[in-house]
């Protein structure tokens, strides 16, 4: 016999497992809305409706099988969200029997809040931050799931996955908890909450390869199709609300999608030939610009963001 | 194609932004995607020595960042080449870019064909030990930064100590600036010496030295023909290559449950991620700290059921025996038991401006429980020499020693053979703040757990009016108290909730009187009648009888 130092057959039978990144994800993120749903009084999600949203509700149904999803969704509707996806998510959230809350600042859009009228920081403020808050506050929520990714953005770099909000709903990139191993911190006193980010970790390439994999539906906005756009230099501008109204000739038939989710008026879309999630994929491999660059409201000002975010925005 | 090959030629223009240029078949990518892990490390370094030059470039040779994130911090100058500042390409919140330094943890991530990365980026100022410890406390591998030009600083000595305390298995030291020596062999061989004798001293199982050049690339993604003297790896090649948890599976079996899932009468699942070891379908487990035994039935999953799990897999155990399992409790092999123990000594690093106090009382979260506990430090770490000297207190940034007593027993590992198991963090009840992290050094209990009495902090009340619960309930939640709203009327579940600190709130009868029971010392129920039954004065004499009972426990 040879004298070997290292001797393979020392666990006996079992083969050496492995978990891909994907699935050493997936557990990370069911071991988070395990937590929540264990250590909060009411937790509820934040729905979305866009690709990170319906990852976050896929692996909240895997943490809770085969036992039901023990919260509701909350969405914040600005109003001026696209058809399709209000359509979606009605459609979707029956099928899979979830208790959905609607949640929108009526007074603010009674009073013709609009992203032409306002600027889209005001009205961002008003229809979205603030309705968020308000909804937040109607329900006694103490902890809300948030489909944030570290990769996204820089300021979000550093947030935490349990992110402490005061009373008012604020975040203070100086006063968050630290945050070690898979020990987290939900202690909160009255009126305070607790904003929980379980895709942290996850890069918007492992958000389209696990809906690939998974099957994961989503909005069909995101995939090509012929769509009515308000053409205007490198812009595509959504053509659904009659305020949005082009020159003569800017409106045309574009061949686009939709890389992010947001309100019609304020989300440029792209030129694309990517109708599958494998062609998106293929499509975000050779980009070059990042995701939030389509967003015609992060480039208002530097670190806009950041600001959001301080404001009490995911 | 961002993902297909990570190794560019220096980049010294935008114009070298990866180019969709080979043709590309998307499936082929996907499955090699597929198969790729994930390692995550940290990176820390003094201020200055490189670390965000670093990353810059790791990111950027390996094509994970963007041409609008690299435009923002591309420097024109007139009739010069366009140069890139890789630190910019890092540095984050608006506060450090006034300031010019990071100054939390940030985490990034980058890809190769091989592997996944998630770098936690922690600052090397001085007093921020916090964000160090933070970012090894779920890194694989360290990369500590060293200057050429200045060798082993004291900063370097802590960063090595931080990843030897964290548990980390692979360091590596970078000898950044090596450009700045003319990349000679003899600098580099000289701090190679000081840093293996310091990985020695520090017990740290695996140290490389790589010479480096961050702002021109040497060495980071490509071979450098700079340094033919030197023939390891290139840094990334060696990321990619350092085996991934590999001791995790061979490890004892642990299982904390997170949750009890319960869609049904005939489903009861115990869920949770598993920290450590391999389950299978028959498998004889223990519950702890009940001590009950069974096997296991099934392993459900979303995807189907399993034969068999392994860590970090989250699952769902269901059991062949009915037997009692909460979250807090913890499943393991019947063979090889974690140690039960409310008295145990930890390593402890102090993450708060407000400094250990030994006459207060924390909150300990460990696993999937938060008990109560009492603290004496016995010692203070030195980090400049790395020894230990006796101390009582500790403040921010401070590493120390610690005898730890908790209200309840935990089910721990020692840390350097289980890192879920064996760590803990502390929180102060008064304002919630997270202020320290321990790690258990010993999984001995330093006396039998049996001799230590239970906790009976909680009471129970009787309620003829059962409208006032939504709003007692409410107060009491405001009041940062656990409440349990429930029919049930059996003693045994009465004192279960009891002892573990619960307000309990029982409908009872109309005809009957508010009633408050607690437990006495010998564990029997005592009770109070009250004749005025307002949400005010229930909700204070309660507070006022838990107080009580928490002063007659000598213990705490
Ligand atoms: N000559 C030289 N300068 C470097 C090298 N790496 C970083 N620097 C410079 O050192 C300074 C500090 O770098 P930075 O990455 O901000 O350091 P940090 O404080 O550790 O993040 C910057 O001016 C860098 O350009 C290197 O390998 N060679
Ligand atoms: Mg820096």
């Amino acid at each position: 016999m040879a004298t070997a130092v290292y001797s393979p057959s020392r666990h006996d039978a079992v083969p050496p497992a492995r978990l891909t990144h994907l699935q050493m994800l997936e557990a990370e993120s069911i071991h988070i809305i395990r937590e929540v749903a264990s250590e909060f009084q009411k937790p509820v999600m934040l729905y979305s409706i866009g690709k990170d949203s319906s990852v976050m509700l896929r692996l909240a149904q895997k943490a809770f099988h085969p036992g039901p999803i023990p919260f509701s969704l909350l969405h914040v509707d600005t109003g001026y969200k696209f058809r399709e996806m209000l359509e979606f998510r009605d459609a979707y959230t029956r099928e899979l029997g979830l208790n959905l809350i609607v949640w929108r600042n009526e007074d603010a859009l009674e009073k013709g809040a609009n992203p032409i009228a306002l600027g889209t920081q005001r009205c961002c403020g008003l229809l979205k931050t603030q309705a968020l808050l308000d909804g937040l506050r109607a329900h006694g929520f103490d902890a809300a799931f948030g489909g944030a990714r570290r990769d996204e953005e820089r300021s979000r770099a550093k947030e935490r996955i349990f992110s402490f909000r005061d009373s008012g709903g604020q975040w203070d990139p100086k006063n968050q908890r630290p945050e070690l191993w898979n020990l987290y911190n939900g202690r909160i006193g009255p009126g305070e909450s607790i904003r929980v980010f379980p895709l942290s970790n996850w890069t918007e390439l492992d958000i389209w390869h696990y809906i690939h994999l998974e099957k994961i539906p989503i909005v069909p906005l995101y995939f090509a199709k012929e769509r009515r756009m308000l053409v205007r230099g490198d812009s595509l501008i959504p053509v659904e609300q009659p305020f949005v109204k082009g020159l003569p000739g800017e409106e045309q038939w574009v061949r686009c999608r939709l890389r992010s989710l947001g309100c019609s008026p304020c989300t440029g879309a792209i030129r694309s030939d990517a109708d599958t999630v494998p062609k998106i994929i293929a499509e975000l491999i050779s980009f070059r610009s990042s995701e939030r660059a389509n967003r015609i409201i992060d480039h208002d000002q530097d670190g806009s963001m950041e600001i959001k975010k301080r404001e009490g925005y995911f | 194609m961002s993902q297909e090959s990570p190794v560019l030629a220096e980049p010294d223009e935008i114009t070298d932004m990866p180019e969709t240029s080979e043709p590309f078949e998307i499936e082929d990518f996907l499955a090699a995607e597929q198969q790729k892990d994930l390692l995550r490390f940290t990176t820390a370094g003094s201020v200055d020595d490189g670390k965000s030059t670093l990353i810059g470039r790791l990111l950027y040779d390996s094509r994970s960042v963007y041409e609008d994130q690299v435009k923002a911090v591309t420097r024109s100058h007139a009739g010069e080449a366009d140069a890139i500042d890789f630190a910019q390409l890092t540095d984050g919140l608006r506060a450090e870019r006034e300031q010019g330094i990071t100054i939390d943890v940030a985490y990034r991530f980058f890809a190769t064909t091989k592997r996944k990365f998630i770098i936690a980026d922690t600052p090397g100022h001085e007093q921020y030990t916090r964000n160090m410890v933070t970012g090894a406390s779920t890194a694989e591998l360290a990369i500590v930064l060293v200057d050429a030009r200045k060798g082993i600083l004291t900063q370097s000595r802590r960063h090595a100590f931080i990843s030897s305390l964290l548990g980390i298995r692979h360091v590596v030291a970078a000898i950044n600036k090596m450009d700045l020596v003319d990349f000679s062999e003899e600098v580099f061989a000289q701090h190679q010496r000081d840093l293996l004798s310091l990985a020695e001293k520090l017990e740290i199982p695996e140290l490389l030295c790589i010479p480096i050049s961050a702002l021109n690339g040497d060495n980071v993604v490509t071979r450098s023909e700079r340094t033919p003297w030197y023939l390891g790896p290139t840094l990334l090649e060696h990321l990619e290559s350092v085996p991934i948890a590999e001791y995790l599976q061979h490890a004892p079996f642990r299982l904390p449950v997170q949750r009890v899932i319960r869609p049904h009468q005939n489903f009861r699942g115990f869920a949770g991620q598993i920290a450590s070891g391999i389950i299978k379908v028959g498998d004889a487990i223990v519950a702890l700290p009940s001590g009950q035994t069974s096997r296991v039935q099934s392993i459900q999953t979303f995807d189907g059921a399993l034969e068999s799990a392994f860590a970090p897999q989250s699952i769902t155990l269901t059991l062949e025996d009915e037997i009692d399992i909460s979250r807090g409790d913890l499943i393991s092999h019947q063979a090889n038991t974690p140690v039960s123990t409310a008295n145990f000594e930890a390593s402890l690093v102090w993450l708060h401006a407000e400094p250990f106090t030994a006459e207060k009382t924390y909150l300990l979260k460990h696993a999937s429980q938060t008990v109560k506990a009492r603290l004496n430090v016995t010692h203070r770490l030195d980090i400049e020499t790395i020894e230990q000297e006796s101390a009582q207190s500790l403040s921010l940034n401070e590493i120390g020693k610690a005898i730890v007593k908790t209200s309840r027993p935990l089910m721990v590992d020692a840390y350097r053979d289980n890192r879920i198991t064996g760590s803990f963090i502390l929180i102060d009840p008064a304002n919630n703040a997270t202020v320290g992290a321990g790690m258990v050094r010993h999984a001995e209990a330093l006396e039998p757990a049996e001799t230590r009495s239970e906790q009976k902090t909680g009471a129970l009340l009787l309620l003829p009016q059962e409208n006032i619960i939504p709003t007692l309930e409410a107060a009491f939640l405001a009041s940062g108290e656990d409440v349990v709203v429930t029919r049930i009327q059996k003693p045994e579940v009465w004192r279960t909730l009891l002892r573990a600190g619960f307000i309990v709130m029982v409908p009872a009868d109309a005809s009957t009187q508010t009633e408050i029971v607690t437990l006495n010392a010998g564990g029997e129920f005592a009770k109070q009648t009250l004749l005025e039954a307002d949400h005010e004065t229930i909700q204070q004499k309660v507070t006022q009888l838990k107080k009580e009972a928490e002063q007659n426990d000598r213990e705490f």
